[in-house]
Formats: structure tokens, C-alpha cells, sequence
């Protein structure tokens, strides 16, 4: 294995084991660009794993250096324990849904499921029943003779998920699949998805850039930013504390308090995040419970949101706040250019570094 | 976008007059090959079928035809090989000087006919020391016919993108699998209308291979420039060129219902 010499770098730590992809200082340069930054990263066998960062932060790129089909500038990538670096994609036991499916379209449903059975040497009875059963999986049995331009976005995505499947790999890499679909038909696949890594116990890598995805599929996830890893946690860990401002803004919505609102607002040092939800909006004067910040300001501005109001409040120093307030079910009272007092527990303040 | 009723009038002349002075020459040449008079005065004093039955009989006429199948095919079996190599490297790999070879490959379109047909002559007699052929001519012809089999194939590459060609290495399929099973039947049509196209380039190509052509070896079109002031075989030649304007006729038909296909399918 080479060992990266690059400072604070892991790179000789070797991977534990029941580690099904473990990346060690792998780097991705296109020119001058740095599109991959020496990445770390132990994934897990059974995992689902997300790799979640707006486009240009080298997420794909990670996901297309794992399949093979770029050459790692720098670094090594293992397989299993096995260093696949230098491999060619065919050459790798893991599979990829691709963000557009690249479902062949000169084949059937059926031949393109089964594709992957036919380049191993399957005889054609064999993975004519292997692919139908994948069809069956992803509920589209009675689809096989159809061609792939013949469906709808769903059931493409679904066609290029049994296609994956049917060879039965030990990764899959899933690039942005459900960002075609919309919003009705994701929420469906994405609890398809979670159900189906969970029957097959294969290690999913999941790659988005929409942070709530992240949050409710994965076991854990990875942020990325300039082809960096910002923060890998458990979702509750990136969600309820986020390591850095980046991180608080892009996961989820935040008020971040600079270094001067901190210490005249908070008495703190440093820079500090709040979550919206975690403020609470009371009438002035109102008694302030144990253990709380409170401030006063004025509603600038109610937003409705079906499920509860985003507020947003001008402190008496000048600092803008964003509140969210749950639906009660009662009429809201609050209204633009009411005097409130803004209170929130010390506990919710997320120090940032 | 709406024309005043004098405008259109004006466009309808227009095109008519174009395509007349265009399809007229035709139909003359076609109207002669049954014209009675050997000098083809015009016009016919009658109409007659003998030139038909001459052509069909004679034995330079159909030879010239053979040779110049026989170049067509072979030139064009070449290019539609080397072509498509050469669009596969050109454009799913990175190498040092593509971008020049990328220009080299179709400059011979570009360059006169003449100036090829003399580089080639010096080449293969000076340099190479091979007797003038039909090989001669073939390779010739090949330099040219590659181009447009690789114009076509090219473009069909970068439309396709190499998604289909990662999805197919990411499940298993080395490089000769997926050429076969996923490239080459994306191909297809393109591979077609090149052929087609590189066929009919070589079919009536005539600088070039007055310059390649060894003794003995009569393509169609120099047959025809040979015969076409001979006075006997004026009306033969007219024969001979009605025949050719059938056959092109379908090769372009065959290559419009393969795009309009593609069209339909997208």
C-alpha cells in the first residue's frame, strides 16, 4: 500500500475489518483543479453510507474513483482489503446506478437486467430467471419485453437498480439516482431503497446533494466541500452538531452568531450556531425558565409553511434571527411587527470551529 | 412566420426555376439514352432501345462497372475499420498530439483531388517502388473514404457519451464485450450512413485514380470519360448513366429512412 506523507494525514492506519471500501489518501486532479483533496474514509460492511455535498465538492468524483472509471491522481482505494487501485472497473466487485440509468437502449428490460449474468457466461435460461426475479424485486415483473425508452422515470430507476442488483455485488454506488424523480415518487424510492440495502445487506454509497435524503437513508454520512471531507458522523451528529458554519448552513438551516454577537449576546467566545427550531418566541416580558438566553426584537416577517410559520425577528442589537414554530393547531398570533422575547436553551448553542 | 400572396409567388418561381435548371440535364441525359440519332440531335427523332441493348453487352462498360464495385467495396470495407478505430481513440481517450492527428485524419477531404493523386503517385512509384494497381487505387480511395466514416462515427460517439460504455465495464464486460454488445449496435446506423457515403465518394472518383490506376485497371468514371467523345459510344454512355443515377438514387433513400428512424425513436 503507498503511504501518503501529506501532513495530519491517516494514511497508515490500516482499515479495521468488516470494512468493505477504505480510502486512503486518495487524491483527483484535473489540471490545476483539485477535484478530490485527500480523502480518509473506512466504510463499512452493510453500511448505508452517504456522500453529501453541493456539485463541485468531488463527491462523484470519490463515487466514479471507487467504480474505476477515473485513475486516482494520488492515493490508494481498497476493496474488501483487496487494493483495486489500478483495476479496471470490470475488475471491480462493485456495481454503480448510474444518475441517468445509462440503460441500454438498444436491449429489452429483460436483456438489460440480465446483462450483467450474460457477460459473466450465465446460459441464458438461468439469467432470463435470475433478471426476472430482480424485476420482481424492484416490482416490474411484468415489464421485461418492454424497451427502456418505453418507461417512465420511476421505472427506469428501478430497471437500473435490478441491474445492479442481479449480480449480486458487495458495493453499490448510487450517483444522485433519485434526483430525476419528483418529489412524490423520491419519498417513495427512498424508503424502497432504505428496504431493499436492508434485505440485501449490501453496503450502499449513496452520493447527494440534498441534505434531508442524507439525513433519513444513511447510517452515516460524509460532507464534502473543495474535494474535502468537512465532517463524517452518525445524521444526529452532522445535524445536531455541525463542526464547522459551512456544515450548519448546508445541512438544514441555521442562525450562526459571529464572534461579536457571541460574546455580547451569549457572553461567549467564538463563532456559534442555533438551529430554528430550538428558539422558542414568548410574549415581552414573559417569565424566562432556568438555564436560558433570551433577547428581545420585532417580527420582520411570518411565513406560512403548512406544518408551522418560519419567523424571522430583529433583535434589539440588530441581529436577524429565523425561528420556526410548529403548528399547534390554533390560529397563530404572532404578526409582522410584534414585540417578542426570543428565548433558547444554552444547551442548543452549537459552538463552531 | 406569414408571406404576402406576391412574396410566396415569387419564392414558388424561384425554387421551380432552380430545381428545373438543376433535374433538366437529367432528364435529357435520360431522354438520349433512347434517342435514335448516334450525334443525339435534339430534339429525338425517335426513340429506340438499342443503346440499352448495347450497354448491356458490352463488355468495357460492365467491366468498368466490376472495377469500380470492387474498388467502392474494398475502399470502403477499410474505412468503415479504420474509421471507427479512429473515432474510438479520438474520442474516448487522451494522448499526446490528438488534437493534430484529429486534423490530419480529415485533411485529405479537404485537400484537391489533384494534389493527392500526385502524392500518391510519387509515393507509391518513387518512394515504395509498387507497380500501379487496382490495390493502388483502393488505398487511394481509402484516404479519403475513412473520412466520412469517421465524421459519422465521431459524432455519434460524442452524442452517446460514454455512460453506456461505463455501465457495461461497471457490470462485467471487458473492452471487446462491450464494443460488441453495447458500442457497435449504437453504431450501427452510423457506421451505414458513412459507408454509404464513403461507397459512393469512391464510386464516381476520378483525379485520384487517374493518378493511381494501374494500366488496364478502367473504374466507371474513366470509362466513361474515354468513351464520351468517341462517336459511337455517345449513346451507350448515356445508358450507362441513367443506370448510375438509379443507382444513386438508393443508397441516399436508404440513408434518409435510417436518420428519419433514428429521428422516430428518440
Amino acid at each position: 500500500m503507498t503511504v501518503s506523507t501529506s501532513a495530519g494525514s491517516t494514511s497508515s492506519v490500516a482499515a479495521p475489518p468488516g470494512t468493505a471500501i477504505s480510502l486512503r489518501g486518495l487524491s483527483k486532479h484535473f489540471g490545476d483543479v483539485k477535484a478530490v483533496d485527500g480523502v480518509d474514509l473506512d466504510i463499512a460492511d452493510g453500511e448505508f453510507f452517504s456522500m453529501l455535498g453541493p456539485s463541485g465538492s468531488g463527491k462523484t468524483t470519490v463515487l466514479r474513483l471507487i467504480a474505476g472509471f477515473e485513475q486516482a491522481t494520488e492515493g490508494t482505494i481498497d476493496l474488501a482489503g483487496e487494493d483495486v487501485t489500478s483495476k479496471a472497473p470490470f475488475d471491480r466487485d462493485v456495481n454503480t446506478v448510474f444518475q441517468d440509468y445509462a440503460l441500454f437502449p438498444h436491449m429489452s428490460v429483460l436483456d438489460n437486467v440480465a446483462y450483467g449474468l450474460r457477460v459473466r457466461g450465465v446460459k441464458k435460461a438461468a439469467r432470463r430467471k435470475q433478471a426476472e426475479e430482480a424485476l420482481a424485486t424492484v416490482q416490474l415483473a411484468n415489464l421485461g419485453s418492454r424497451r427502456p425508452g418505453q418507461l417512465s422515470g420511476g421505472q427506469r430507476q428501478r430497471v437500473a437498480l435490478a441491474r445492479s442488483i442481479v449480480v449480486r455485488p458487495k458495493v453499490l454506488l448510487l450517483d444522485e439516482p433519485l434526483g430525476a424523480l419528483d418529489l412524490k415518487l423520491r419519498e417513495q424510492m427512498q424508503v424502497e431503497l432504505k428496504q431493499l440495502q436492508r434485505e440485501l445487506g449490501i453496503t450502499f454509497v449513496f452520493v447527494t446533494h440534498d441534505q434531508e435524503e442524507a439525513l433519513t437513508l444513511s447510517d452515516r454520512v460524509a460532507v464534502f466541500s473543495d474535494g474535502k471531507i468537512v465532517q463524517l458522523g452518525t445524521p444526529q451528529e452532522i445535524y445536531e452538531q455541525p463542526s464547522s458554519e459551512y456544515v450548519a448552513k448546508f445541512v438544514g438551516t441555521s442562525n450562526i452568531f459571529d464572534s461579536a454577537t457571541s460574546s455580547r449576546l451569549l457572553g461567549r467566545e467564538g463563532n456559534h450556531a442555533l438551529r430554528p427550531e430550538k428558539i422558542t418566541l414568548r410574549a415581552p416580558g414573559s417569565p424566562v425558565p432556568e438555564g436560558t438566553i433570551h433577547a428581545e426584537g420585532v417580527i420582520t416577517e411570518s411565513i406560512y409553511l403548512g406544518t408551522g410559520h418560519r419567523i424571522h425577528v430583529r433583535l434589539h442589537d440588530g441581529t436577524g434571527i429565523v425561528v420556526l414554530e410548529q403548528s399547534t393547531g390554533g390560529k397563530s398570533d404572532e404578526q409582522r411587527g410584534d414585540e417578542v422575547l426570543a428565548t433558547w436553551s444554552v444547551d442548543d448553542l452549537v459552538p463552531l470551529a | 412566420m406569414i408571406l404576402s400572396a406576391s412574396v410566396r409567388r415569387l419564392l414558388a418561381a424561384l425554387t421551380g426555376l432552380t430545381l428545373l435548371l438543376l433535374y433538366l440535364p437529367l432528364a435529357v441525359v435520360v431522354l438520349n439514352s433512347f434517342n435514335t440519332s448516334k450525334s443525339l440531335t435534339w430534339p429525338p427523332p425517335g426513340l429506340t432501345f438499342d443503346w440499352w441493348e448495347r450497354a448491356f453487352h458490352s463488355a468495357g462498360a460492365r467491366d468498368a462497372v466490376g472495377t469500380s464495385v470492387e474498388v467502392a467495396l474494398t475502399a470502403t470495407a477499410i474505412a468503415l475499420v479504420l474509421g471507427t478505430l479512429m473515432s474510438l481513440a479520438l474520442q474516448r481517450h487522451d494522448f499526446f498530439g490528438k488534437s493534430s492527428v484529429n486534423l490530419l485524419v480529415i485533411l485529405p477531404i479537404a485537400l484537391p483531388g489533384i494534389v493527392t493523386g500526385i502524392a500518391l503517385n510519387n509515393a507509391f512509384r518513387g518512394i515504395l517502388s509498387l507497380q500501379l494497381s487496382i490495390m493502388t487505387v483502393i488505398v487511394a480511395h481509402a484516404t479519403f473514404c475513412i473520412v466520412t466514416v469517421f465524421n459519422n462515427v465521431q459524432a455519434r460517439l460524442r452524442r452517446m457519451g460514454s455512460n453506456f460504455e461505463e455501465a457495461s465495464a461497471d457490470l462485467g464486460a471487458g473492452l471487446w464485450t462491450t464494443f460488441r454488445l453495447v458500442t457497435f449496435p449504437q453504431l450501427r446506423s452510423a457506421l451505414l450512413a458513412g459507408g454509404l457515403l464513403a461507397f459512393a465518394l469512391s464510386f464516381d472518383e476520378i483525379i485520384v485514380t487517374t493518378f493511381t490506376a494501374g494500366a488496364g485497371v478502367n473504374t466507371l468514371p474513366i470509362w466513361i470519360l474515354d468513351n464520351l467523345f468517341r462517336p459511337n459510344q455517345a449513346p451507350v454512355v448515356n445508358v450507362v448513366a441513367v443506370v448510375l443515377i438509379l443507382l444513386s438514387v438508393v443508397p441516399i433513400w436508404i440513408a434518409q429512412k435510417i436518420s428519419g428512424d433514428i429521428d422516430n425513436l428518440r
